[in-house]
């Protein structure tokens, strides 16, 4: 038995260690709101926050996140920066299929989070690693920006 | 009374449980042939087969059973948008609830059966929706002026209100909505003169954005039931192969495995979740037979194509004699031109969940054509159709590939073997791998110029599958396959002698289907390639080249010049750079430039620095959705056109996941400006002309950029092998 702590909430899982955190939220919690892509960290679709850091959940180990704070895109929107975030998403109507937006915005959290006003190059290397086959990317940009104008600068952020 | 060329019907019924149900009906010549495989020979069509169905509550509730689905091109707001103009309602009153499959109700007017795709939900629903929503309008308002005892026109419909402008008096839809239901439908209703839109044209805010921002937007991959197993399968990785011998014995002693389904072409394995049946899966040895496409390469392929070439095609446009003019022109052009095979790459990965029972199966998925799910289940199932139901859900991309039920038909036959409800889901490679991709064409293109450089004759030769005899059979007609030959046989400069010819040709070691942009795609690279040719072969600017022969399409020369200007095109640029320009016009009535400027860097790499579009798509219903689905389109055709290909090795696909079938990402992804043309002409399509337009804009820039010309995407590794043969 593992036990997780994911949105503040404590689940107790009976997995295999080396399950990838992706498929426990998936198919065991029933989290489904963090989203698998490509199974390989190729696509950044299941992207969620580990102690505030973006991590992919298709290659993480359950095991290796045990007791450890995990933030999924359900919860994102409880912390300050992660309702500006999803604010400057719905204001700006970003997403198209909106598939990858999950991990989108768990990525996007977790660069302003480290960097409360992130220039283009900074927000190029956040967010590389999420691919949208909508072709959002310019959305996404704008709207990390005017996130950032309103988002707190002070504080550990989500 | 705005024309309508449509013969379309609106009725109206009361609601069970209270209200209003509006129903529409569009009698389309080009529907027949579809709808008619449907019926029975010599049976006649209902008396009353309403298309769609709109629900007026008693509690003022507005729902409309959307017969088109969500996969990320805006219908679930651009359809309510144009309902809610004419019935005078807000949009925030409009509800959704996804149609269930049924061609007879739901189809869409321009195919005759329900699908969404080939940009076609404004184009087709336009007409319908607004007409249905101002029959609701009217007979709301000839309810409450009965109700008040007065004449109708002193009446006013506002936000989902009736009010009596004299009096001041207002009854809301609910309470209109009984008596609405009794009133006899008008043979004629006025539809809103366009001046006086409140809502078409405007950038009302999608209504599926909040639920895609936290998590809660539910795609087909998202089902949970109570005993849900999940499973996942490997699939003979040659076309036509099947399962020689099967080791399963490792995979049965893994947690949570819990069964092998072994069918002729694949073995799946069964498990709690999804991690439980990859292992599985890693763990089984499987033998294949191959069958006859085992030793097949791309080459092969391509060598067919060509032999193919050779011969004489299906005329499908002939204007003056090409062949005379060619041979007695000045000058001679000819060029091959060849397009590879592409994969979808939807980031949902293909899955399905079924649930097989006795007396009854359920489908949950996300597709562009749910009566043929519907219809595959039964038959698959031998259950009857009505026992069979299909959930229909938001699609995560599909870009053609949910016009297929291939991953349905494999869900049910799993689901077959399986007790209780399951979850089939695709990994990304068997996604790759066993996707139904967008063919490879094979085109032989000529030009005859006059001593000015002008283009005095025009000849293409396009060889490929005919997707739609196999999709749609009534569309393949006369030996051409009419999406295959979309945009050529279009072409929109005034040259004095065109012939275009189409090669069928299928290629059975893969399966084949539409991509985003369609034929479309393919004949605007060879076309706007080519014509780039001309037009460096002459030494003139590729602009001023295109304007000398749009005098007969204004239209074309418009968006042309807005591009040329919004791009700065002529200004000079940093060495190493160059603008291509493109234009596209087809069967999806849009027109479209789009000038690319692209950065060759030292090493050779390509990167896309900036895009500029210009779009004349008629009449917008919602220009940050246009925008969008260019800015959209123009994605996915950079990765298409830099990157991608699919290809084979003793009959395997090559390409696995996106370390080897590259797309575009943040950090590559240009500036895209997207120029509305605004046009009061019928609205065109959207979603996938800025795809079409992409490839060949880029590889024109490159041209520039470089001298070298690419006549074979992908583009990024033939600039290189061009470059190591210079």
């Amino acid at each position: 038995m593992i036990t997780l702590n994911i949105n503040g909430r404590s689940h107790d899982v009976d997995v295999p260690p080396d399950m990838p955190l992706l498929w426990v939220l998936r198919d065991v919690i029933g989290l489904t709101g963090t989203k698998f892509g490509c199974g390989v960290a190729a696509c950044g679709a299941c992207t969620v926050h580990l102690e505030g850091q973006a991590i992919r959940s298709c290659v993480t180990p359950v095991s290796a996140v045990a007791g450890k704070a995990i933030v999924t895109i359900e919860a994102i929107g409880q912390t300050p920066a992660g309702k500006k975030v999803q604010e400057a998403w719905v204001a700006l109507d970003v997403p198209q299929c909106g598939y990858c937006q999950s991990g989108q915005i768990m990525s996007a959290c977790g660069l302003l989070a480290s960097k409360a006003h992130p220039t283009d190059a900074d927000i190029d290397a956040a967010m590389a690693g999420n691919i949208c086959r909508c072709g959002t990317y310019q959305g996404i940009r704008t709207a990390i920006k005017q996130a950032a104008q309103v988002a707190p600068t002070t504080g550990k952020g989500v | 009374m705005t024309p309508v060329s449509r013969r379309e019907f609106v009725t109206v019924l009361a609601a069970v449980g209270g209200g209003m149900l509006l129903g529409y009906r569009v009698d389309e010549g080009r529907a027949a042939p579809l709808a008619a495989t449907a019926a029975a020979p010599g049976t006649s069509p209902p008396a009353f087969a309403p298309n769609a169905f709109i629900r007026i509550g008693t509690d003022g509730r507005i729902t409309l059973i959307m017969p088109q689905v969500e996969m990320g091109q805006g219908m679930y707001t651009s359809m309510p948008m144009l309902l809610a103009e004419e019935l005078e309602v807000g949009l925030d009153q409009v509800q959704l609830e996804h149609a269930p499959p049924d061609d007879k109700l739901y189809a869409n007017p321009l195919f005759g059966i329900q699908m969404t795709g080939a940009s076609s939900s404004v184009r087709a629903f336009y007409g319908p929706l607004r007409k249905a929503g101002a029959v609701g309008r009217h007979l709301l308002v000839a309810a409450a002026a009965q109700t008040w005892g007065v004449d109708a026109a002193s009446c006013r419909a506002s936000k989902g209100v009736i009010t009596h402008v004299t009096t001041g008096r207002t009854l809301a839809y609910g309470a209109l909505a009984d008596k609405a239901a009794t009133l006899p439908v008008p043979a004629e209703v006025t539809l809103k003169d366009p001046k006086d839109f409140a809502l078409i044209g405007t950038p009302a805010k999608r209504l599926d954005t909040p639920s895609k921002v936290n998590g809660t937007a539910q795609f087909g991959i998202d089902v949970r039931l109570p005993g849900l197993k999940i499973a996942t399968f490997a699939l003979s990785p040659v076309v036509g192969g099947k399962v020689a011998s099967l080791d399963d014995s490792k995979a049965k002693a893994i947690p949570g495995v819990r069964q092998i389904v072994r069918l002729d072409d694949l073995v799946a394995v069964v498990g709690d979740h999804m991690w439980a049946a990859k292992q599985g899966l890693a763990a089984l040895t499987i033998r294949w037979d191959d069958g006859p496409n085992g030793t097949l390469s791309t080459d092969d392929v391509v060598q067919g194509l060509d032999a193919a070439s050779r011969e004489p095609g299906v005329i499908v446009r002939k204007q003056g004699d090409a062949a005379s003019a060619l041979s007695g022109a000045a000058k001679r052009v000819e060029a091959v031109y060849q397009v590879p095979f592409l994969a979808h790459a939807a980031l949902e990965p293909a899955n399905c969940t079924v649930h097989v029972r006795q007396d009854g199966c359920d489908v949950w998925t996300g597709s562009q054509v749910l009566s043929r799910v519907q219809a595959m289940a039964a038959q698959v199932t031998g259950l009857a159709l009505d026992k069979v139901v299909v959930h229909n859900h938001l699609l995560g991309g599909a870009f053609g590939r949910r016009l297929e039920i291939d991953i349905e038909t494999l869900a049910v036959r799993i689901a077959q073997q399986v007790e209780g409800p399951v979850k089939v889901v695709w990994t990304r490679e068997e996604d790759i791998q066993h996707d139904v991709y967008r063919p490879y064409y094979y085109d032989r293109i000529a030009a005859g110029l006059d001593p000015q450089g002008r283009p005095v004759a025009w000849t293409h030769r396009l060889v490929g599958p005919a997707i739609l005899a196999r999709w749609a059979p009534p569309f393949f007609k006369d030996g051409i396959d009419n999406d295959g030959v979309d945009g050529a046989v279009q072409l929109v400069y005034d040259i004095p002698a065109i012939q275009v010819e189409y090669v069928r040709h299928e290629e059975p070691v893969l399966n084949t289907g539409f991509w985003r942009g369609v034929g479309v795609t393919h004949n605007m690279f060879v076309i706007e390639s080519f014509i780039d040719e001309l037009a460096a072969g002459s030494k003139q600017d590729p602009v001023a080249f295109r304007r000398a022969l749009l005098g007969k399409s204004p239209r074309a020369m418009a968006v042309l010049d807005v591009a040329a200007k919004e791009s700065g095109w002529g200004k000079p640029l940093p060495p190493g750079h160059g603008r291509g320009v493109a234009l596209l016009y087809s069967g999806w009535d849009t027109y479209v430039a789009q000038v690319a400027e692209v950065e060759v860097t030292s090493s050779g790499e390509v990167r896309v620095r900036r895009i500029v579009c210009a779009v004349d798509c008629g009449t917008i219903v919602n220009p940050e959705i246009v925008k969008a689905q260019i800015q959209s389109g123009v994605v996915y055709g950079i990765s298409g056109a830099l990157w991608g290909q699919i290809t084979l090795k003793n009959g395997r696909v090559e390409q696995s996941n996106f370390y080897d079938y590259r797309v575009l990402r943040m950090n590559e992804a240009p500036a895209i400006e997207v120029h509305l043309v605004r046009s009061t002409e019928k609205p065109g399509g959207i979603g996938e002309p800025g795809t079409a337009a992409t490839a060949p804009a880029l590889a024109n820039a490159i041209f520039a950029a470089t001298g070298k010309r690419l006549r074979k995407p992908p583009l990024q590794p033939g600039l290189a092998l061009a470059a190591r043969k210079t």
